[in-house]
């Protein structure tokens, strides 16, 4: 016999979304570099800008007020309005 | 006027509804099994029992009156004054007793109700309905949807969800709070189907509603005890009568297994998480161990035999309220103490068990909770100290020199910076420690429940009311 349950889920319809193609160059890029405050996470970033500014990039540094939490929706908006690519670091 | 025949209450009422019928004007009798009873009267058949369920018939005889299609009065059972004062008539029934109690209405018959609310109310639910496949096992079919904690679910079924519901005031479609790390809003509905799956039984579904309503505030911000790779989840301590009421356990194996009460709270707050917040491990939850409290961790307090006041009441709840405090918590460990006689020596035992917690070198960045067994409570009661005199007790115990916290002292690398090697440190901040008085009556143990980083930037313990 055909039976039903209900959906025990929050019922989110996932949006598919198609990746962005990779940019051919990062020269004269915004990147940001967004720090969660975990311990060393500013060490590991710091390499990376020196590395990114070699090659061009015009680099924005973030941090997250505690990894615990999600970054608050302001500081993803100020993210998402100056930046065109962004990396987040973890570390421990 | 709604009878049936199987009940010897209306059987015997059968010359009155006549006599109704004769001097009060228009009566529409209703019989819910037998289209012929009463014998000779005009009677209207309840075969599908919507006219009982929709005017909420618990028991036959009802009498209702009605004035320009609305109810103004009812009455069960029989009673020739009720009987008389409702049809305005007098000398009803002469040679019945004056009164005879009516038996339950076919509507609420345990056999038929969950089918009839489902008829009635099942399109009052908004969750989607999963069709499963003939050849699906139920059971399996959960476990393939990803929707259970690795554990075998409860199937919920519109009927389940329904009756879960009867265990609340509260309207389906309330929404409770928003589950991370989705950030889902979860409604009423929503808790009942995840409570379903969990085992509980409908009365335990406002403890888990309290226990959501607590997890899901950012004082005790779940996703970051979610997504944590330490071994912490929600530590769910109930207290109030009601605990007593829902038949928690808060004795022997109260931390442990065995009981439907405990175990199903707890699962359901988690399985809410992962079902609609969609935090499931290896995804956001990033545990390094976890610990098997993450299936369920719930327990009640022993307040009956407890020397102390409650933990909710400690923290502002009255006695008589039911309430649930949240707390990140990891495994408990145990305090042994066979000897100690008196409240002193026992602290120190606590005390030197508490320093370790964690690291031995961390102060004041993790709370714990003390689960203080009722043997152990029998020294503190007998010395005649009180909760505040415990945790003062305690914390000044719990002063520790900084130049035993310091980076490398004791040959361990993890400390606090040499500035601080000439202070003296709390291992616990003020209200670091949570005493709860719980356990079975024959053992002199108590027990540890480490937490996770804590302050606002971590999180805090919060109690909520129990709501019904």
């Amino acid at each position: 016999m055909t039976s039903y349950v209900l959906d025990p889920t929050g019922e989110r319809t996932v949006a598919t979304r198609a990746l962005l193609a990779r940019p051919a160059s990062i020269e004269g890029r915004r990147i940001g570099l967004l720090d969660i405050s975990k311990a060393r996470g500013d060490v590991f970033l710091d390499r990376l800008e020196v590395l990114l500014r070699e090659r061009g990039a015009h680099v924005l540094r973030f941090r997250k007020p505690t990894f615990t939490k999600p970054a608050p929706v302001d500081l993803r908006h100020e993210i998402s309005t100056q930046c065109e690519m962004v990396i987040e670091a973890l570390a421990d | 006027m709604v009878v049936k025949r199987e009940c010897a209450t209306c059987v015997m009422v059968t010359p009155v509804i006549a006599d109704l019928i004769d001097r009060a004007g228009p009566v529409l009798v209703v019989s819910q099994d037998d289209p012929g009873f009463p014998d000779g009267m005009p009677v209207h058949h309840d075969a599908d029992l919507a006219i009982s369920w929709h005017h909420s018939i618990e028991t036959v005889p009802t009498l209702i009156r009605v004035n320009g299609g609305v109810e103004t009065d009812r009455t069960v059972g029989w009673s020739r004054a009720e009987w008389e004062g409702l049809s305005g008539l007098d000398g009803l029934g002469p040679e019945l007793p004056a009164m005879r109690p009516g038996c339950g209405s076919a509507s609420v018959d345990p056999d038929l109700a969950d089918g009839l609310r489902v008829r009635f109310t099942a399109s009052t639910l908004r969750s989607r309905r999963v069709e499963l496949a003939d050849l699906e096992d139920e059971i399996e079919a959960l476990f393939d949807r990803g929707w259970t904690d690795g554990l075998p679910v409860v199937p919920p079924t519109e009927a389940r969800v329904l009756r879960m519901l009867e265990g609340t005031t509260r309207a389906a479609d309330e929404i409770v709070a928003v589950v991370p790390p989705d950030l889902v809003e979860v409604t009423i509905e929503k808790i009942a189907v995840n409570a379903v799956m969990a085992g509980c039984r409908p009365e335990y579904l406002p403890w888990v509603i309290a226990a959501l309503e607590a997890a899901c505030t950012d004082e005790f911000n779940v996703h970051g005890v979610l997504a944590t790779t330490m071994p912490v989840g929600p530590v769910i301590i109930a207290n109030g009568p009601g605990t007593r009421a829902i038949g928690m356990n808060s004795g022997g194996n109260v931390l442990g297994q065995g009981n439907r009460a405990n175990l199903t709270i707890g699962r359901a707050v988690q399985l809410v998480i992962r079902n609609v917040g969609g935090g499931r491990p290896g995804e956001v939850d990033r545990a390094a161990h976890g610990n098997p409290g993450k299936l369920s961790f719930c327990f009640a307090e022993d307040e009956v035999g407890s020397p102390w006041t409650s933990l909710a009441t400690a923290r502002g709840f009255g006695p008589d309220l039911d309430a649930v405090t949240v707390f990140a918590g990891e495994g408990p460990r145990c305090i042994v103490d066979q000897s100690a006689r008196s409240p002193e020596l026992l602290a120190n035992t606590f005390a030197a068990c508490l320093r370790t917690l964690h690291n031995p070198k961390s102060v004041m960045a993790f709370d714990a909770v003390l689960v203080v067994g009722p043997e152990h409570a029998r020294v503190f009661r007998e010395g005649g100290w009180d909760r505040e005199r415990v945790l003062a007790e305690l914390h000044a115990r719990l002063m520790v020199p900084g130049h035993e916290l310091v980076k490398g002292a004791n040959g361990i690398a993890e400390g606090l910076d040499e500035k601080f090697r000439d202070l003296e440190l709390p291992k616990f901040r003020p209200d670091g420690l949570l005493l709860v008085h719980a356990g079975g009556g024959a053992g002199l143990f108590s027990a540890i429940i480490g937490g996770w980083a804590n302050g606002s930037l971590g999180s805090q313990p919060v109690t909520k009311e129990v709501r019904p």
